[in-house]
């Protein structure tokens, strides 16, 4: 079987975002990003909720967040818990550079509607795909048919002493960010550059949303709305410190089959320090 | 019943000898929800009340999600809190929903309400000067509120309006003394 199929089997654990990301905000929030101790630990929250770090919503399951240290080697989430509305988990840092904190998934989706005009989807709502079920539970032929191959990637980065640039390489599967500008220096006042891939390729036309933190506490959303040139790339400068959601789409139409519609979502938490 | 007919008719046939009609005293709201072009919008949810120089607030109208998938439920009440200030005066002693009060969210336009005196939600007010508040609330939006002064009961009929700047266009009372 292609390598795409592979992909998705080993995701199929991968927590399910929502479906219905819509509305849905997901995201991790690191206690600190940038860290000098000999004995360097983070705690980070996994959340869905609407209002930007304010955990009221959901938790976000652990299982299928992956961490990789500098060297390449994954590490252990330790002392993870899920409460009702956030999942909290360690990170160790033992080594110096920058780490990868990330949950990713990607594979094959399908929506159509039946003669009776009935919505049909596969896999269903909260059901995990098994791809050998394609051709047994999708029609050839069907109104409105839409199959597509979807990505998503949710990151955030941390750095103990100075950063690295191993994580930062690209799996070159589904849409993401590399980072041109470091993630772990990003100062406010400053112009920070990142290149999307779809791939590995570069993603033109990355609709991308960028909302500080603390929205409990204004009036509106306050988003940077960008899109991504020619390039892939996109610049940013930064307001002002504090942490940030970033939260990207993409979708084409360059699709592998079955699919006719590939689409990616990407989203990050960085954080910005003042100047 | 009765009485109250007949008293009305008694009115009305002196409104039509010489000067006042007698229509009940009336307060009109419009409401402008402006048509907001994001990726992902909800209807906001929209509080209306007025408060008296005490600060003692009447709750006029609110609307938010009264269903789920077509059901009626409360599960629409997790956001009443985002309208900060509707919450804060009014919504957290109050038991919602409430009749006459309580509305479903409403489209991008403009939407008019009445309130007569005497009747619920109003209920009779005293002489006096007033603020007419409106605050908006919508989900992965903004908040905004509205304030319009007016003194009751209005000599003439009057307009007065206020114009919000994003979550609300402009919100205009007309008062029919």
């Amino acid at each position: 079987m292609n390598h795409f199929f592979k992909t998705t089997f080993c995701t199929a654990l991968v927590i399910c975002l929502p479906l219905t990301a819509q509305a849905h905000r997901a995201w991790l929030l690191p206690s600190a990003t940038v860290l000098s101790s000999d004995d360097a630990w983070v705690s980070i929250d996994a959340a869905v909720s609407n209002d930007i770090f304010h955990a009221d919503h959901a938790p976000m399951r652990t299982e299928g967040i992956v961490v990789t240290a500098p060297d390449g080697a994954t590490l252990p989430v330790q002392n993870a818990v899920t409460g009702k509305f956030r999942s909290v988990f360690d990170v160790q840092l033992p080594q110096k550079g920058t780490y990868k904190i990330a949950v990713a998934s990607s594979g094959l989706m399908a929506r159509w509607e039946t003669e009776t005009g009935e919505r049909k989807m596969w896999p269903g709502r909260g059901e995990k795909a098994n791809p050998a079920d394609f051709d047994k539970m999708v029609p050839k032929q069907a109104k409105n048919l839409e199959v597509s191959q979807f990505s998503r990637r949710m990151e955030t980065f941390v750095t103990s002493g100075s950063p690295t640039e191993s994580v930062l390489k690209a799996t070159k599967q589904g849409l993401e960010l590399i980072p041109v500008t470091h993630p772990n220096d990003l100062f406010s006042g400053e112009a920070a550059s990142f290149q999307f891939l779809i791939d590995g390729k570069p993603a033109v036309g990355v609709k991308v949303t960028i909302i500080p933190g603390g929205m409990r506490y204004r009036n509106e959303q306050a988003a940077i709305e960008v899109e991504s040139d020619k390039k892939g790339n996109i610049s940013v400068t930064w307001p002002q410190a504090g942490m940030y959601w970033l939260n990207a789409n993409y979708r084409d139409e360059k699709a592998k089959k079955p699919a006719t519609v590939r689409s990616g979502s990407y989203a990050a938490t960085f954080e910005v320090l003042p100047e | 019943m009765r009485s109250r007919l007949l008293v009305s008719s008694l009115f009305t046939a002196m409104a039509l000898i010489p000067v006042t009609p007698a229509i009940a005293d009336e307060l009109t709201v419009s409401v402008e929800l402006p048509v907001l072009e994001v990726a992902e919008y909800h209807e906001p949810y929209v509080a209306l009340w007025i408060e008296n120089e005490k600060g003692e607030s009447t709750n006029l109208a609110v609307w938010y999600q009264l269903e789920e998938r077509g059901q009626k439920s409360d599960k629409g009440e997790e956001w009443l809190k985002d309208m900060r200030q509707w919450w804060r005066r009014i919504g957290r002693d109050t038991d919602m929903p409430v009749d006459g009060v309580s509305g479903a969210t409403r489209a991008p336009g403009k939407h008019t309400v009445t309130f007569t005196e005497g009747k619920a939600p109003l209920g009779k007010l005293k002489n006096g000067n007033y603020v007419l508040i409106v605050e908006a609330a919508r989900e992965v939006g903004g908040r905004e509120v509205v304030k319009v002064p007016f003194t009751w009961p209005a000599k003439a009929a009057a307009n007065q309006s206020a114009k919000g700047s994003k979550e609300l266009g402009e919100v205009k009372l007309s008062l029919t003394p």
